[in-house]
Parts: structure tokens; C-alpha cells; sequence
């Protein structure tokens, strides 16, 4: 049950800061709809949420995008962050991170740099990212922030197309000098979903991908943190998503609505609350977004009502259930329990023939037929 | 002797940590590129004297002069050993 009295604070808040991108990655975790730039946050608006996030508790903030580098405050709002005692990660594509910019960042407070990488290769890399060079811009910036002496971690999203060089996307990390390598099977929501056929993986694949990561761990511990997020239609345990709704950490949008998790905005009559309309701790505490799906305390249907998991997994990700079955208060199909379930198998199934369309890249309007 | 006592090793925070003090929780924190660390008891206050400047002896003085009758020589230097595996002391 949820227990009485305020629910503890987050720790982390993920700023997005624009949906604006020189890249077009099929598997963008940026809702279908794009937030228009000219309905942006101001500098001095974000500078005040995250006044008021280091006030609820939030120590940690990931500037995201889209491509945070296109906001020409962004040194602005890193020092803010900075101010506020909040510990600044840039994530970034790494296209337009030159050393001018990058040592007035280190200047503003910047802490660290997680840079995306789509493939090993430089030729696939950019055919996945939809924009040629791409790949000579991060090997840029990788050098550039190693460097200015900067933690950097690699962040690749694992698909079909890129799960056979998982070794060798290793090896570049290390080639590349990084703390730390996340390698993310791709999360099925929004674009992701729209190109499931071409992007979703075999199992054959998968197996192959865990005994190369397995290898790389033991020869690298000590020296490089692999961190491995689970593919979950194929592992038949749903993910506490986000460490709990409303649990662990929030999500800013570019034109500041506020969401337990960047997928939020799909679901249906949510209403997501907006900065520009309330303060932060109404937000996380008292809002009807954020107490919606919060803990264990709401109807759970199917067998997540019972199951001993719940306290751990939460009933799994509200945004999958919804996607996958019209219902957000369903037990995650991921789940094996789930009596949903078979509609994962079929799909994972290792006789199920994989077709491969062509991706639907991230750009506005694409996802329109 | 522990090897953080047995060398002239000065500790200091990685680059990537930030050491500081959360008022929400009442709490000293490491906090690190994708976690934070809640340091429990004293170790804020260890962690803080890992400047650079002071040596494992240096630190583990000042300490027993700030908690007369505790542990701190036994105890200290093995702990910055602990952290200095982790990577968060250098």
C-alpha cells in the first residue's frame, strides 16, 4: 500500500529542453508529437524549475533534448543548475560540440557528457541516424570532452540493426576513453513502437549480444562500466519502469508539461500538469498525473492485484499496457503472467519470419500517414 | 597497516563526484554521472577532509581530534580504500 503522508522526493529530473534534432533516430524516445520550438521554455522559466527541483530534492539532471546544443541559453542553464546545487549531465548527439563551446559549459558547471552512438560503424551509424557525418561529429566531441577531462559515457539503443557489432560498439567505447558504456535495447513507445518491424530483434540475436557483453564485462571491470537495459518483450518480466510512477525522478517537456516518465505523454487523459500553471511540489505531490499509477495503492487489474511482485515491478510500465492492449491499467504485457502475454510471443517467437520496412525517421509530421 | 596508510597518498574526489550536503534529506551525497551515494554516519565529513592537499595520517588526525575516543585510526584508512576501489578517490 502506499504509505500516509507526502510521497518521498525524486531524485532526478530529466530536462528536455527541446525537441529540435539534427538527428533522426527511428527509435527516438521524443513523443510522436514534437514540441514546436516557439513554445519553448525561457531560460529564466527553466532557471526557476530548477530552482524548485533542487528544493524538492532533485540533485541530478540530465539535459536532453532533442539536441540540447541548439539552445544557445544552454550554458545559461547549466549554471543554473549549478547554482541550485543540481549535478549536470549533458546528453547529446555530440553534432555542434566544438571546444569553444564545450570549455564555456565546463565554465557554467557542466559535471559530465553522455554522447549517443548508433553503430560501430561510421557508414551505419549515419544511415540510422538518418544524417550523414553524424558519426565523425561524436568521435569529435568524444575527443573533445576527454580532453577537458570530463566523465564521458556512450549511450547506444540496440536493435536489430546494430545488436551483431555489439562488441565492437564496445570496443569503440573503449577506443574513445569512456567511463561507461549503456548499451539499451530499444523500448518499444512512440517512434520506437511505429518502427517495431524493422527495428525488433530475434532471439538468436539477443543470446549472441548477452554472451559478447558477458566477455567484455569480465575483461573490462574496474575499467569501463557496462550497463546492460533489459530487452523486455523477450525477457517475460515487466520493468518497474522509471523506479515507480512518480518514484524516482520527472520529466520536463520543452514547453514545460511535467510527466512521470518522457512516454507519459501518450497516454490518454492524463493532463499532464505544466510549469507554467503550478509549482513543482504541487506537481510531484498533489497532481492527479502524478498519484495516478503512484505506488501500489491504485486498481490494478489482471494478476498484478495478488502477486507478491507488485511491491517490486509496480504492475510494469503503464505507457506499454496502454500501447499494447488500449489499456493503461493492465498488468505490462512484458509480464509472463500477463494474460496478455501471447500478443509479445508472437511477435518474438523464433518462427515468427522478421519483415524490415523501411524506418520511419524522427522528424515533425513524419508519423502521420 | 591498510595501503591507504602504508604510501604518502593525499586522497582526492574523482573529477566526476560531487560532494554536498542535500538539506531536503538531511543527507551528505556523492553524487555521480547516473547515481548518488548516500553517505551514512561521519563519512561526509571523511569524505570532505579528501582535498588532495592532506595525507591518510593527516585526515585520520583531524578526525580524532573532531571525535575523541572513536575508532578513527582503525577504521579510516580502510575506508578510503574502500572508496578509492570504487573509483571515487584518486
Amino acid at each position: 500500500m502506499t504509505p500516509a503522508g507526502p510521497p518521498a522526493r525524486p531524485w532526478a529530473l530529466l530536462a528536455e529542453l527541446t525537441h529540435a534534432c539534427p538527428l533522426h533516430c527511428p527509435y527516438c524516445s521524443n513523443p510522436l508529437e514534437l514540441a514546436r520550438r516557439s513554445g519553448e521554455l525561457r531560460t529564466e522559466e527553466w532557471t526557476d524549475v530548477l530552482r524548485q527541483a533542487a528544493a524538492l530534492g532533485v540533485v541530478h539532471t540530465h539535459l536532453s533534448g532533442g539536441e540540447p546544443l541548439l539552445r544557445p541559453d544552454l550554458e545559461r542553464i547549466v549554471a543554473a543548475a549549478e547554482a541550485a546545487g543540481v549535478y549536470t549531465q549533458l546528453v547529446t548527439s555530440g553534432t555542434g560540440l566544438d571546444e569553444t563551446r564545450l570549455t564555456a559549459l565546463r565554465a557554467a558547471g557542466l559535471r559530465s557528457v553522455q554522447l549517443s552512438v548508433q553503430h560501430s560503424d561510421a557508414g551505419a551509424g549515419d544511415r540510422i541516424a538518418g544524417r550523414p557525418g553524424a558519426f565523425a561529429a561524436k568521435e569529435r566531441a568524444a575527443a573533445l570532452v576527454r580532453a577537458a577531462g570530463l566523465p564521458l559515457g556512450l549511450n547506444v539503443v540496440l536493435h536489430r540493426d546494430n545488436l551483431d557489432s555489439v562488441g565492437e560498439l564496445i570496443d569503440l567505447g573503449e577506443a574513445w576513453g569512456v567511463d561507461r558504456v549503456e548499451l539499451a535495447n530499444t523500448q518499444f513507445y512512440g517512434w520506437g513502437l511505429l518502427n517495431r518491424a524493422a527495428l525488433l530483434p530475434t532471439r538468436d540475436q539477443l543470446a549472441r549480444a548477452r554472451e559478447t557483453v558477458e566477455r567484455r564485462r569480465e575483461r573490462l571491470a574496474g575499467r569501463i562500466d557496462l550497463v546492460w537495459v533489459v530487452p523486455d518483450y523477450f525477457d517475460g518480466v515487466a520493468k518497474p519502469c522509471m523506479g515507480g510512477w512518480g518514484a524516482v525522478s520527472l520529466t520536463v517537456t520543452p514547453d514545460g508539461a511535467v510527466l512521470p516518465c518522457p512516454a507519459a505523454a501518450s497516454l490518454p487523459d492524463l493532463d499532464p500538469p505544466n510549469v507554467r500553471d503550478h509549482a513543482l511540489a504541487w506537481i510531484w505531490d498533489d497532481s492527479p498525473a502524478f498519484n495516478r499509477y503512484r505506488g501500489t495503492d491504485w486498481p490494478m487489474t489482471g494478476p498484478c492485484g495478488t502477486c507478491p511482485r507488485r511491491e517490486e515491478d509496480f504492475g510494469g510500465c503503464r505507457c506499454q499496457a496502454y500501447a499494447l492492449t488500449g489499456d493503461p491499467t493492465r498488468t505490462d504485457p512484458a509480464c509472463a503472467l500477463s494474460p496478455d502475454h501471447p500478443l509479445l510471443r508472437t511477435l518474438t517467437d523464433p518462427e515468427s519470419a522478421p519483415s524490415s520496412p523501411p524506418y520511419v525517421y524522427r522528424r515533425p509530421g513524419a508519423s502521420v500517414p | 597497516m591498510t595501503a591507504a596508510a602504508a604510501t604518502g597518498w593525499c586522497p582526492a574526489l574523482a573529477p566526476a563526484l560531487m560532494l554536498r550536503h542535500d538539506p531536503v534529506r538531511g543527507a551528505d551525497l556523492l553524487v555521480l554521472p547516473e547515481r548518488v551515494v548516500v553517505l551514512e554516519g561521519h563519512a561526509g565529513q571523511i569524505v570532505g577532509l579528501c582535498d588532495g592537499t592532506r595525507t591518510v595520517a593527516g585526515i585520520v588526525g583531524e578526525l580524532a581530534a573532531r571525535f575523541p575516543g572513536a575508532p578513527v585510526a582503525a577504521e579510516v584508512p580502510a575506508f578510503l580504500d574502500r572508496l578509492r576501489g570504487e573509483g571515487w578517490l584518486t
